[in-house]
């Protein structure tokens, strides 16, 4: 008998997603979709919003990476009155960049501790009420205390330079509200341990040794799991560097072979187009050059390590040498080497956030520069799960009147569609029962790709997850909901 | 000239003949809740919030002349609340996003609202239907937020003395209007100086939104009030 399973809600930012896997008369998937069924309006009611207010709004967009908005605005904005990067004082600019890396890290240092360990930790069968965050804390206290304090620190970068941990005011169209104090400064550098940038960088390279430990012991697992080929998308500096805050796309495809190279990005539109499909409100986009059946990319940590030739600080370089070796320097197309990906970022991010504290630049007095106005303003900066896309077109009397936003979960809409197929596909293909460890693999392979999804937060109590199974009239058969 | 003795719930207090209850309070160090008030401008006595008591008889303190031998309550619990019901109202009369407003932190209605630990209004919301309006080359007019307190009307002067703002209308349907060659014709230091009159982010200068970092508002470090020794009487 035919059955369709649904899994509602799964949600992306605050908001709601399902999964629905077709399965025919013998138990073979027919069809599996991620739907986005929530419509949140930002690119709508920015319009007619002053422009300078842009990067405090669209911020709201997120409580997990508002800096990604707040700064891929402002470089928008920095555009529209008249700079580049290249046009920000130095202040400014670094202020910035440590304002990223800080949530970078602090994002990093969430979505694998809190939303993806319980998982690793306790597999993805264990009893939910312990395949969760409180129980790594109940049974791996160490790890959970270092879990809060590297996310604390964090936050604590984004407070020094934004103004508040969560939805900060620092960036402004050509520069910066403020600068970094001495004290705010050396409080993060040489705080009493462990709460300094030397610790905290020593916790993150035995954060990826954690991963590469749990790696030699389930290779199969972690090699093999919602893996696929796709290409990969992401900034990297002019020579090739990783780079989080500022640089030129480059993508690749699953061969290593460069799609986009060297690409400014004020010319997007170009090379990346939008694909819409009437089940989801979220976007496909595709390059262009590809096309649509073929143009889709992977963004995020495993896709920067992609596209990236080397990464400008020494232990996340060894790192990525490392990583790169495992594939033989091609391009690494296995969803969960994502949290490896992420983890040598995050090591990476605790590097550089201790190079900008040691800059006496942060201490500079010229925070905003601007030049002569323009109408249309475009800002990339590479989000903590992706490339993350503004563009802002305003009008004579400085209202925005048009707004593009494609985030990085809209970019990551079709990789995680096809770990969502890999997973009904191969774990619930042929089943005709489906247990609730079988679901959570599901949200697993979703996990890797994007922790905003509510689904992805390993809720306690409830999980918001419910699976039915209808016959082939669309007669509900069974439910289960946890 | 002759000295007015007077009190402030029970407090003693003097003042110059001729002073409001408002400015006599400050005078003497007591915190009357404000809104349409501003210093050195006549007032207009429009939005209430400075409602005290006197005789058992309510009064708007920005206007009323204080007398001789005047008992005056200011923080009984009554008056508070309805103080804080009127910037309740103020809120739901307009669409207030605090969150994403440039003026948030130098805010007096938000400072208010703070003060009442306001959270949820006891009235329903209006949702209005209204617009930001470009006002000349250095101004927008963001009619969301406007408490009609009418203080960019009296406060704002062209060089010539010539009102930069008006009022259209009148009760629920008043609407700011602006004369956009004055408005044109102001300098940056006016401009700023019409942002900064304007108790809410109704009146924006181009440009300045969230130059100030967080920490460093207004209303950061201490409460609406604070600068008068005895604010919380």
């Amino acid at each position: 008998m035919a059955r369709k399973i649904t899994i509602e809600p799964v949600t992306r930012v605050e908001g709601h997603g399902k999964v629905t896997i077709h399965l025919d008369d013998a138990h073979r998937v027919t069809q599996s979709r991620f739907h986005i069924v929530e419509f949140r309006g930002f690119e709508r009611f920015v319009q007619g919003r002053p422009y300078w207010e842009a990067p405090v709004l669209v911020e709201r967009l997120c409580g997990i990476c508002p800096v990604s908005h707040h700064l891929a605005a402002a470089k928008a904005a920095d555009v529209i009155v008249g700079l580049g990067l290249e046009g920000l004082s130095p202040t400014a600019e670094k202020m910035r960049r440590l304002m990223h890396y800080g949530q970078m890290f602090q994002s990093h240092a969430l979505h694998f501790f809190h939303l993806c360990s319980p998982d690793l930790l306790f597999g993805a069968d264990a009893d939910p009420a312990i395949r969760n965050v409180i129980g790594v804390i109940l049974r791996h206290r160490d790890l959970a205390v270092r879990a809060v304090l590297l996310r604390k620190f964090g936050q604590e970068v984004i407070l020094a330079t934004a103004g508040k941990k969560i939805h900060g005011t620092g960036a402004i169209p050509g520069g910066i509200n403020k600068n970094l104090g001495p004290e705010e400064r050396d409080a993060l550098l040489r705080g009493p341990a462990p709460f300094n940038a030397e610790t905290m960088i020593q916790w993150a390279a035995e954060a990826v040794e954690f991963f590469k430990d749990f790696h030699k012991k389930n290779r199969a697992l972690v090699d093999g799991f919602a893996a696929f080929p796709s290409n990969h998308l992401s900034l990297v500096r002019k020579d090739g560097a990783l780079d989080f805050y500022h640089g030129v796309l480059r993508a690749v495809d699953a061969e290593g072979r460069k799609v986009l190279d060297d690409v400014d990005y004020q010319t997007y539109l170009d090379h990346i187009g939008e694909e819409v499909r009437s089940w989801s409100y979220m976007k496909f986009p595709y390059l262009r050059r590809l096309g649509k059946a073929d143009g889709w990319y992977r963004v995020g940590p495993l896709a920067r390590l992609n596209t990236c030739d080397f990464i400008p600080t020494p232990l996340a370089q060894k790192e990525f040498e490392i990583f790169k070796d495992f594939t033989k320097g091609r391009p690494n197309n296995m969803s969960l080497h994502t949290h490896w990906a992420r983890l040598i970022e995050l090591l990476h991010s605790g590097e550089v956030i201790r190079d900008l504290l040691l800059d006496p630049d942060l201490q500079g007095t010229e925070l905003v520069r601007k030049r002569k106005k323009r109408r249309e303003g475009i800002g990339l900066v590479e989000a903590p799960r992706g490339t993350l896309f503004h563009h802002y077109q305003i009008d004579g009397h400085d209202q925005i009147t048009m707004a593009n936003l494609i985030v990085s979960t809209t970019n990551n809409n079709e990789p995680m569609n096809r770990a969502v197929d890999w997973v009904a596909r191969n774990v619930l293909e042929g089943q005709t029962e489906i247990t609730e460890g079988m679901l959570n693999r599901v949200e697993i392979a979703i996990r890797a790709y994007d922790p905003c999804l509510s689904c992805a937060t390993h809720a306690l109590g409830q999980m918001p997850l419910a699976v039915e199974l209808y016959d082939a009239g669309g007669a509900l058969l069974d439910r289960r909901s946890r | 000239m002759n000295k007015i003795t007077f009190t402030i719930d029970g407090q003693a207090c003097t003042a110059e003949a001729g002073q409001t209850i408002l400015e006599a309070a400050r005078a003497n160090g007591i915190y009357i809740p404000s809104l349409c008030w501003f210093e050195g401008m006549k007032p207009a006595g429009s939005c209430r919030i400075c409602t005290v008591r006197a005789g058992g008889r309510y009064m708007a303190a920005c206007t009323q002349p204080v007398s001789e031998q005047m008992v005056i309550e200011n923080m009984a619990p009554d008056l508070e609340d309805m103080r804080k019901a009127l910037v309740e109202m103020l809120f739901v009369e307009g669409n207030h996003m605090c969150p994403t407003c440039e003026k948030s932190g130098n805010c007096e209605l938000q400072a208010l609202a703070y003060r009442y630990q306001m959270l949820v209004p006891r009235f329903p919301y209006d949702f209005p239907v209204r617009r930001v309006e470009p006002a000349g080359p250095k101004i927008l007019l963001e009619h969301n937020r406007c408490i009609k307190c009418l203080r960019c009307v009296r406060g704002v002067k062209a060089k010539d003395g010539r009102r930069v703002f008006g009022a259209l209308r009148r009760g629920g349907r008043k609407k700011i209007a602006v004369d956009l060659s004055l408005a044109a014709a102001l300098s940056d230091r006016r401009a700023r100086e019409a942002m900064d009159r304007c108790p809410v982010g109704s009146i924006l200068k181009k440009e300045v939104g969230f130059i100030v970092p967080v920490g460093k508002r207004k209303y950061d470090a201490t409460p609406i009030g604070s600068d008068l020794r005895k604010a919380e009487g």
